[in-house]
Order: C-alpha cells, then structure tokens, then sequence
C-alpha cells in the first residue's frame, strides 16, 4: 500500500492568549509511510514534543490535519477516537512520572488490556500480561511490584510494555532515553529494536540525540521553532547536511571520539522566544549565512535534491558541499 | 500489638497518641452508653435537680434531676453521630463537586462561583439561618452543616484535582483510551485521599462545636435531645449556682473536639510530605 | 601565568558514606585522582557512581543532616603557595576558599541563582565578601565579569533579574559569578547537561577560553563521552563509588582498559558504525544495572555485569593499579593483560 500511515499537513499548535500565543508548531507537515521511523530532531521550543501529543490528538491542534490510514482523526468524534488509541500509542520521556505509583504493574497492564476489551478474563488476561513483561526483558512476578520498586531502566520497559498491550501500529516515542543513563539507553534502544521489528510497528522517535537518531530512524525532520528545516533520508542528512541549522546541529554535538577534530562553529545567541519569533525565516537571526532577504519571507520547504527537503532561499549555500 | 507502619508513624508524636487514645475513650463510652451509665439519662427527678457530684451522680444533676454523667454519655451519642454524619456528607459532596470542577474545564467556573458564594456567609450564621428555615431536630442540623462545610472540601478537593490531573500517568492513561469516568475513579481519585482524609477529620472537629453552638443557640436539635450543646444551653442560666451543671457538658465539646483537631494536624503532617514523595 | 609541577589539586583515598535506614552507604570509596595546573580533568560516571558526592565532598557543601563520614586527604595548592588539605579545613578557612579560590558551578542555573537578587548582586557578592570591594567597585567588576562571559550589552544586564535571562545565559551568569574571583579550580558539576545542543557548544567553548586565559584548572564532571573527548585532558572513570580507571583522555578512548569503560564507549550508537559498514542490528549492551549500594556484590563492583569476569573477580576488590604511563585501572583482568599491551 502506498497511502502513508500517518500524515500531517499543516498542523500548527499555538498556546495561550490570541495576540501573543506561543508558537510551539507552526506549519508543519510530514508523512510516516508503514514500517518507518521516521526521526523528529530539534532543541528547546522546536515544537517536537508538542507534535507528537498532537500527532495522537492529546492535544488538540490549533490548524491543521492528522491522518490515519487516510482518514482525518480530527474528525472523530471522543468515542470513536477513543477506540482508534489502541492502534496508535506513546512513550514518554519521564519513567519515574508516567506510571501510576498506587498501582501494581500487573494492574496497569491489565487495565490496558480490559479498555480494549483485550483477552477477556482473568486467567486469560494474567497470562497476557506475563507475556508482556517477559516481551520487554522484565519477568512474569514484577506484576506484583509497585513502581517505585523499580529502576529508571525498568520503568521504561514498563512503559513500553503497556504500550504494546494494546497492540498499535503506530507508536509515538517522546524522548524515551533522555531520562536514562547511557548504559541502559542502549539496552532500550536494542528493545525497541527489536520489537518494531517484530511487531511491524510505525515509528515517530522524537530526540534531542542525533547519534540515537541515527541509529534507529530511517528518516529525519529537523525542527526550529516550530518549524521545518530539512527532511532527509538518515544516511544522507548526516553525510551531508543541507540546511544551516542541521550544519550547526550536527557540528555542536560531540562525537565521543577524539581524534575526531571539533568544529567550533558555534551558534552565536540564544534560541528566540516561540512567542515571539523572528520575521521570515526563524533561524536567520543566527544563521551564518543570513542576508536581508531572509527577514522578509517565510522559505518554504522545497525539494533542492532527489529526497532531500530544505527550507532556505539560499540555495547557493544548501547545495554547496558540506562545510568542514 | 503490631500496628501497620503508617499507624505506628501517625502515634509518634505524643500528642497525636493523647488525643487518639482520648477520642477512643469517648467513642467507646459512646457507643457501650447503657453499660457505663445505668442510670437513664431522661429519668427527671425534680427532687433531686442541682444536686452537686457525689458518689451517687458523679457529675451531679442538672436542673431537672437527670444525671449529668448519663446525660454526657448518652449525649456522646448524638453528639459524635451528628459530626461524623456531617463529616461524612461534606466530603462525599465536596469530593464530588471539587472533582467535576477541577477535572472538566467548563464546568469549574460555574461550580466555583457557587461555592465562592456559599462561602462569603459565615458558617455559623448560614447554619442557623438554614436550621431556622427548615425546623430543629437532628437530620436539619446535619443537613445545615453539610451544606456549609461543603464548600471548603470542594475547594481542596478541585485544587488537588488540578494537580494531578496534570500528572504524567493521568496523560498516560488517557493516550491508552481509558474512560474517564475510571480515569476519575481509579486515578485522580486515590491520589485526592491525602487531603480528604485531613479535611474529614477537621471539619469532625468543627461540627461538634458547631452542633454545640446551634443547640445551645435554640436553633440545633430539639431540647429534649440530649447532645452536649443543649445540655449547655438548658444549664446556662444554673451555672453560677450549679457550675457542673455546665462545665462537664462544655469540657466534653472541648476535648473531643481539641483531640479531633489533634488528630487531624497529625493526619495532616503525615500524609504531605509523603504525598509529596508519591507525586 | 607561571604554570608549577605540582598538580592543583590532589585527591587521595576520598571516602564518603552516609547512614542510613538500611544501613551504611559508601557513596565515594577510596577515590584517588590529580588535577594539573591549567588542565581538565573530566570525572564520568552515571547514577550511582558517586562523582556528584565526590565534588561536593571536596567542596565541604554536603548537608550537616546527611551526617557524612568522610575519610581521605584533598591537597591543594592555593595561590599563595600553600599546600593544605580541604578536608581538614574549619568552616572559616573553607570559607575563605569557596568561591574565592575555588569555584563550583551546577546542573541546573535556575535553582542555582536568587530570584530576588539582580544578577549583578549576585556576581558582586562574592567579589565584595572575598576582595573587600565596595558597592561601586564590585558592580563594576560585575559588569567586566559578564564581558568576560560574552553576555552582550552587559551594562543593561547587569541589573536584570535571572528570570529575564535565557538557561544558557544564565549558566553564563553562573560561570561569571564562579570566575569574579579569579579561581584556579573550577568544578562543573555537569554544567551543561540541562542545555540544548547549541547552546551547549558556546558555554564549553567559553569554559576553554577561560582556562586558556586564567590558566585555571576544571574538574568537570559529566557522564556525555562526547564532551570528555573534546574537552577533557584526563579522565577519570567511576563505578559504584569506586574509580576504576584513569587516563589520559585520547589513550582512554583509543584503549579503554576497564571493561566498564570499554563497554560504555562500545554501547554508544555514535561508536556504532565506522565508515563504509552497514548499520549493526543491534548495540552492545553492557546488561544488567548497577547494584543497590545496600547490597554490594562480594568483589568488584562491576563482576555481575562484565562479560570478561573470572571467579577470583567475586574473591575481592581489585585494587586500583597502573597500567601504563599516567595509566590505573581497578581490573584484575586489565592488569593481567599489561604485558600484551606494551
């Protein structure tokens, strides 16, 4: 099937008053085809986390459409909406937060299965449950333990856990190793691995880490202030950047390698207010390469290569070869 | 005897343990009345009024002959079910009034501005206006003070609501579909019982000595009742020739009531660091 | 600046434990490492590896409550000349060192600054209680520091409130409150873990201006490989309170001799792929998590977790022993293996 699974077409989501709202995500758009992870990368006020909750309409967007096999999931109305959560589903970033800490983990799960009418009854429904736990790596009598009883790593596994319960195609990952120390990302990492594998599942990852972005997605969008820089497969994003953002993205990151030579072309200034963003293009108040023009129009996304996407009226300067 | 740890922290400090055990002694009286006071409390002999305690009425007679003592054990009785029947009604309709306004966005305005109003009269006065209307006895007293002690539970109850509506499990079980009427039950509800157990045991507290206050005022239960407040009011105009005729019935409002409030601030002081650290 | 040969600041045997409910957790244990004049020495560890303690030990910051017991000798060399032992220092004398001499910087600058106070106030504070400057003179200074920390328009800064600035301008704030007595140590208790990508670049490069300029040292403390490797000039690796090797930073990365080193720079995805091969399906995992400190395993640390483990490495503690110039690492296993590496 060539329909994309999930499709957004300029979704925008403002916060607070009408004069002066945040401008968390503003016009933008993407298609995850079935099988994907696709990457969503960006710093503070990229808007990356609010797209994901809007993705999954936690959170209502201000304009814009969200499709699910074709259909806008904007228009349904709570009941049905309510029904289709079981085919698309999240992670979230914080372990410690996102479990009830009154429940038993075995009750967790077992609610996520009893919304859905999953495996009716309770012999049925126990034994789905051990399965769970023991498809993330954790073992059938943690379903008797609290939350608090178990680790950062663990919890996340949890996490995972219930969010396959309810068996979705498409599943949302908000940051979920950021809260997670460097030695257990990557037993996450291999997890979701392997269970996107397994499970046939779509993904968003949602990431601040260029290194696991690369690691686990097949493409990437790079976000600024709510907006979108560049799209790119992931091979050819992080051989050669197109946008100017993505440059200075990747050269600000370090490479845990020290003969690798560090590039300092570091940013000059901090990231603007999403309140109140610059005029045009939102990145030409620190781009290096900024001219008057940038200040005057909004760039539109724009196909520059075969695959490749960038949103830069400098074309000169997209095409040319990666900067050292 | 092994009591379960929160227990045991709750009876730590001294005074929490003083008042607990003096609220078990008075429920206990309460409740066995008729074993600790064989003699009946509405037996009137007039021969025998204003009698000074003996060791025949340990706590004399009141101004018609009937035995304080019998009288302050039987009155324990009504007393204490009046307040836990208030305590009972406040928070089961301030929980459910509290939650709707915090967890529905529509609603918590209009809900609140009621409340808002239902608080700008004293409590007091709001209660002898409401017992005034609708005639003395015992349901219209618990009724009345129902209705003003109503408001302050909501008012806790939507706050807390607010929080934890915002927590990151609430989110999380809303993305898995789950309804919201189990997300009320099951979720913001059992992390609401921290504060409402605190506000139960106060408003306990506050509805002894408002019983007390109406019934002596003329305006709480019928006089025949005997609750401590009309023990007070019927002897008030005996006191300086018969002082125990008042002080026993008054000391009694004032131990249950300092004991309750005790109880409570410990509750109280347990429960929120703790909620702290389960939020 | 005269650089000397005597490191700045030299720890040895640091020990650090608390009690508690469940009995005596030796949160720092027997913890040894120098910093040289002018150099960066990076602590890395994750949770429960002790390298926050570690630096709040040596700065004497440790809550009275906590009820530490600390044992070790921390020897550094103030700018007189002196050599005295941090550890052993009254309040009064450490006083005198804290934010003068030595500076320490946090995580996060939000909960680290006043609210209430401008933070020019803040810079100022330290400069008029360590150098006795009067008000005039010290919000001044104040203003020269935020220069120094290329804050623009510093004069007009000088006076907002931390509220008003961004987080990485704030952690430049905190830096120039940390630098307005001019230290020689520095320690960056994770300085830029809470900050975005770009933002995280300017203050690292603005930490190796400064030490370029001041000569000072800077224990940074992290557990981001990728900035150690760019930033760093010795490393030291912790592990459940244990340092369990050390090194100079580019022999660390080309060799790691630990297996807890060489399993978290394998379990990188950046180390995942070299140039020209496929993707891995899969990462290395170092498996298993750290233990509860109240539950210890008999030997190393690190033993239940490493792939390299025999049965003599649940016997004892590996004691930490050099494997190389400027090399140490706790591993019976890496010691063995010296002579292949010569």
């Amino acid at each position: 099937m060539n329909e994309p699974l999930i499709e957004v077409r300029g979704l925008k989501k403002f916060f607070g008053s009408n004069d002066r709202p945040v401008r968390a995500v503003d016009d933008v758009s993407f298609a995850i085809a079935r099988g994907e992870t696709l990457g969503l990368v960006g710093e503070s006020g990229s808007g990356k986390s609010t797209i994901g909750r809007t993705v999954l309409r936690l959170v209502e967007p201000t304009a814009g459409q969200v499709f699910y096999r074709g259909g806008d999931i904007g228009a349904l109305a709570s009941e049905p909406l309510r029904k289709l959560r079981s085919k698309l589903q999240i992670i979230f970033q914080d372990p410690y937060a996102s479990l009830n800490p009154k429940m038993r983990i075995g009750a967790i799960l077992c609610e996520a299965l009893a919304t859905h009418h999953l495996h009716p009854g309770k012999g049925a429904r126990e034994k789905r449950v051990a399965e769970l736990l023991e498809l993330v790596g954790l073992r059938a009598e943690h379903a008797s333990r609290f939350p608090h009883e178990f680790s950062g790593g663990q919890r996340q596994r949890i996490g995972v856990a219930r969010a396959l319960a309810v068996e979705p195609e498409f599943i949302v990952a908000d940051e979920p190793l950021s809260a997670l120390d460097v030695s257990i990302q990557s037993q996450v990492i291999n997890l979701l691995a392997e269970l996107r594998e397994r499970l046939s599942l779509t993904m968003l990852f949602i990431s601040h880490d260029l290194d696991v972005v690369e690691y686990l997605c097949d493409r990437v969008v790079v976000l600024y202030l709510g907006k979108v820089m560049e799209v790119a497969t992931t091979g050819a994003l992080f051989e050669k950047a197109l946008h100017p953002y993505t440059r200075a993205l990747l050269a600000a990151s370090p490479k845990a390698d020290p003969n690798q030579p560090s590039v300092h072309v570091a940013l000059k200034g901090d990231i603007p207010s999403p309140i109140a963003p610059p005029s045009g293009c939102v990145f030409r108040t620190r781009c290096p390469h900024a001219i008057d023009a940038c200040a005057e129009h909004v760039p539109t996304l724009e196909e520059v290569e075969p695959g490749r996407w960038a949103a830069c009226i400098r074309k000169e300067i997209v095409l040319m070869k990666a900067a050292a | 005897m092994k009591l379960p740890p929160m227990l045991r922290q709750l009876l730590h400090r001294r005074i929490v343990l003083a008042a607990a055990v003096v609220l078990l002694v008075i429920a206990v009286l309460a409740i066995g009345a008729p074993w600790f006071a064989s003699i009946d409390p509405n037996d009137t002999a007039v021969l025998q009024r204003l009698k000074a305690p003996s060791s025949e009425h340990p706590m004399g007679t009141d101004e018609l002959g009937r035995d304080v003592y019998a009288r302050i054990v039987h009155g324990a009785r009504y007393s204490l079910s009046i307040a836990a029947l208030t305590a009972l009604g406040s928070v089961i309709a301030g929980t459910l009034l509290g939650l709707v306004a915090g967890f529905f966005r529509p609603l918590d305005a209009p809900l609140m501005r009621v409340v808002d109003a239902m608080m700008s009269l004293p409590d007091f006065l709001l209660a002898i206006a409401l017992v005034a209307i609708l005639g003395p006895s015992l349901v219209n007293v618990v009724l009345a003070l129902v209705l003003v002690y109503t408001p302050r539970v909501a008012r806790v109850v939507r706050a807390s609501t607010l929080v934890v509506r915002e927590l990151l499990f609430v989110e999380a079980v809303r993305a898995l579909g789950v309804r919201t009427s189990r997300i009320l039950w099951r979720h913001i509800l059992p992390n609401l019982l921290s504060p409402i157990l605190v506000q139960v045991s106060f408003i306990f507290a506050y509805a002894i000595l408002a019983e007390a206050g109406l019934s002596f005022l003329g305006v709480g239960v019928p006089p025949e009742m005997p609750t401590w407040g009309t023990m007070v009011a019927g002897g008030q105009q005996y006191a300086h020739q018969a002082f125990w005729v008042v002080l026993f019935p008054g000391l009694a409002i004032i131990f249950t009531a300092l004991s309750l409030q005790m109880l409570g601030d410990g509750v109280r002081d347990l429960l929120d660091p703790k909620l702290k650290k389960t939020l | 600046m005269a650089v000397s040969n005597e490191p700045r600041l030299t720890v040895q045997h640091l020990s650090t434990s608390f009690p508690t409910d469940g009995g005596l957790v030796h949160a720092v244990a027997d913890v040894s490492f120098s910093i040289e004049p002018g150099k960066t020495t990076a602590l890395v560890g994750e949770s429960g590896s002790g390298k926050s303690v570690t630096s709040l030990t040596l700065m004497r910051l440790l809550a009275k409550t906590a009820n530490a017991r600390v044992s070790g000798i921390a020897r550094f060399g103030t700018r007189e000349g002196r050599s005295v032992d941090l550890l052993q220092l009254d309040e009064q004398a450490m006083r005198a060192l804290r934010g003068n001499q030595l500076a320490m910087i946090f995580q996060e600058p939000m909960t680290c600054l006043n609210p209430v106070l401008t933070v020019g106030e803040q810079i100022a504070e330290s400069v008029r209680l360590h150098k006795g400057l009067n008000r005039g003179a010290a919000l001044a200074h104040a203003t020269r520091m935020l220069d120094l920390v290329e804050i623009p328009a510093a004069n007009r800064r000088v006076h907002e409130y931390p509220h008003q600035l961004s987080g990485g301008m704030r952690q430049r704030v905190m830096i120039a409150i940390a630098m307005a007595c001019d230290p020689t140590l520095l320690i960056a208790d994770e300085p830029t873990t809470a900050l975005d990508v770009t933002i995280q670049a300017q203050i690292l490069e603005l930490m190796r201006k400064l030490q370029a300029r001041t000569g000072m040292s800077i224990l940074f403390i992290t557990h981001n490989l990728g900035v150690v490797a760019h930033h760093a000039d010795d490393v030291v690796v912790m592990y459940a309170g244990r340092v369990v090797e050390s090194a100079p930073v580019r022999a660390l990365f080309a060799a790691p001799a630990h297996p807890y080193t060489q399993g978290l720079l394998a379990c990188l995805p950046g180390k995942a792929r070299s140039p020209g091969t496929p993707r891995p399906a899969r990462l290395f995992v170092i498996r298993g998590q750290v233990a509860s400190p109240l539950a210890p395993p008999p030997g190393c640390a690190f033993e239940p977790r490493c792939d390299q483990a025999i049965a003599a490495c649940r016997a004892t503690m590996p004691e930490l022993l050099s494997t190389g110039a400027g090399r140490e690492a706790r591993c019976i296993r890496a010691v063995a293996a010296l002579p292949e590496l010569a």
